[in-house]
């Protein structure tokens, strides 16, 4: 390896992770959306289930939406069972997912505490400890003592305006390049021979007989046997390309990072009440986040409010950052559904899946959610992880109430 | 910073407004409505990329429910309006009583 790293560096261009092809007439599987979802669905179609006539299909280049946008934050301490254990599965994933993609994804599990600031706070941590332990996660609650020694860079003392009573503590928690998860996933979807094609944007969608065909693009017509929309912020708009409503409404949400910082901080830090997050990056920068922007709207432009609140509550917790100066903001799109659960699996539209309604969690479920809608497409049977999220649930009044998500306030 | 013209008040920034998503007609007679058309209705939204008719509310400000026509991928209004029951006219920008 390091031979070819020195041979590589000393001239000629490295290979390229993923290639060109031309469009072809008919796949297999088409998945619309190259994020880290799509690949990771198309890598695990073709390396777990050799169905290798698969096409992703991207109307920009791939990692640009949500996989390229959010605060790469993993971890599996959700409030409901049915969270807890897609999510746990998804960090076990993330955990060899270095050495099955061969590609430094590099994941750093450096602990994730959820700060809370009252007594409702703590009470509802108290719960999600205690689901969590149910499930094998660990997870647990702390107090100010002992969060002295995880994260002394807190301020712990009354003098906040919501000073901090306790916090849920989870190890296997933390961050990761997002960028590289994508890029491995695209590189190990290619190597099996999925075709990636990037600027490619699906303008419609042929339904017959109440079953998906195929689809047109701006580059041409493809038929399709299955049609995977894994479009996370835009999947309301792909879905009415087959006349399907689904239970979404889309919301800005903006982050930003700091100048590169020397290591200051070494766990991911939440506080729910104050709706922030904050962690250090390999590069030094702190990548801190918000909620939700408070109106629906498909701009990601930043605004000065966001940056204003954020700093105010950034402060709250580590005064000593105020001298540090922002390098950039962005926002990303997060379709919210109503009970801040994602809408996995089949749809009234035969042969047409969707892997949509992914908030402010969608990231940190991609390697279990491309393997489970792979088994889903390859054996044609809703996995057990899978069932709870199903499109219908709403209909059928079993919706999944995940009050853990980043969006909700506590 | 996004701002809202209030029917009553006049042109103030959207930290006084509180966001009451698209307008979303409610079934009726509601004894009449079957399952499927409340389901529907709570929760089946366009969600649509470009011109949206919206609820907005003023809440610190004069209190009233309003009507927004706002596309989604600028975020630029069109116009505002008050609320009518069928038939009335609607009354644009800023309201006289």
């Amino acid at each position: 390896m390091s031979l070819k790293l020195l041979r590589q560096g000393l001239g000629g261009r490295p290979p390229r992770m993923w290639h060109d092809r031309p469009l072809k007439d008919h796949y297999d599987v088409v998945i619309i959306g190259g994020g880290a979802h799509g690949l990771a669905c198309a890598y695990y179609l073709a390396a777990d289930h050799g169905i290798t006539n698969v096409a992703v299909i991207d109307k920009s280049y791939i990692g640009a939406g949500g996989s390229g946008r959010n605060t790469a934050i993993i971890r599996s301490n959700y409030l409901t069972p049915e969270g807890v254990q897609f999510y746990d599965a998804s960090v076990k994933l993330y955990e060899g997912l270095a050495q099955e993609l061969d590609f430094n994804v590099m994941f750093s599990q450096r602990g994730h505490l959820t700060l809370a600031h009252n007594d409702s706070s703590v009470r509802t941590m108290r719960r999600r400890a205690e689901v969590n332990k149910l499930q094998g996660v660990d997870s647990r609650l702390v107090y100010p003592d002992e969060l002295a020694r995880i994260c002394p860079q807190l301020d712990l003392s009354d003098h906040p305006r919501f000073p901090i009573q306790a916090a849920l503590y989870h190890p296997p928690g933390g961050i990761i390049r997002h960028d590289a998860v994508v890029w491995g996933y695209a590189r190990g979807a290619d190597q099996r021979g999925v075709d990636i094609h990037q600027y490619t944007e699906v303008t419609g969608i042929d339904v017959a007989n109440g079953a998906v065909t195929g689809v047109r693009t701006t580059r041409g017509n493809v038929s399709a046997g299955i049609v995977l929309s894994a479009t996370a912020g835009w999947a309301s708009n792909v879905a009415a390309m087959v006349d399907l409503p689904l239970p979404l409404d889309t919301f800005p949400l903006q982050a930003c990072v700091t100048e590169p910082l020397k290591p200051i901080l070494d766990v991911v830090v939440v506080s729910g009440s104050l709706h922030v997050y904050v962690s250090q990056s390999d590069r030094g920068e702190l990548v801190m986040g918000a909620s939700i922007d408070p109106f629906t709207s498909y701009s990601v432009g930043g605004s000065l409010d966001f940056l204003e609140g954020l700093a105010g509550h950034v402060l709250e917790l580590f005064p000593f950052l105020s001298k540090a100066r922002i390098l950039r903001q962005w926002a990303g799109l997060c379709e919210m559904p109503p009970d801040f659960s994602p809408l996995m699996g089949i749809t009234p539209v035969d042969n047409f899946l969707i892997d949509a309604g992914w908030g402010t969690y969608g990231f940190k479920a991609s390697p279990i959610c491309g393997k489970t809608m792979a088994e889903l497409i390859a054996t044609r049977q809703t996995p057990a992880l899978l069932r709870p999220f199903r499109l219908s649930r709403f209909a059928e009044y079993d919706q999944v109430g995940e009050k853990g998500a980043a969006s909700v306030g506590h | 910073m996004l701002r809202l013209e209030c029917p009553n008040c006049g042109v103030r920034n959207t930290s006084e407004f509180r966001y009451g998503g698209e307008q979303n007609p409610r079934p009726t007679p509601s004894t009449e409505v079957a399952d499927a058309d409340w389901i529907r209705y709570l929760y089946e939204r366009r969600n649509v990329m470009g011109v949206q008719i919206e609820w907005w509310y003023h809440r610190a400000g004069c209190g009233i429910w309003f009507l927004v026509e706002r596309d989604r991928r600028s975020n630029i209004v069109a116009r505002t309006w008050r609320w009518q029951p069928d038939g009335a006219a609607a009354a644009e920008g800023s309201h006289s009583p």
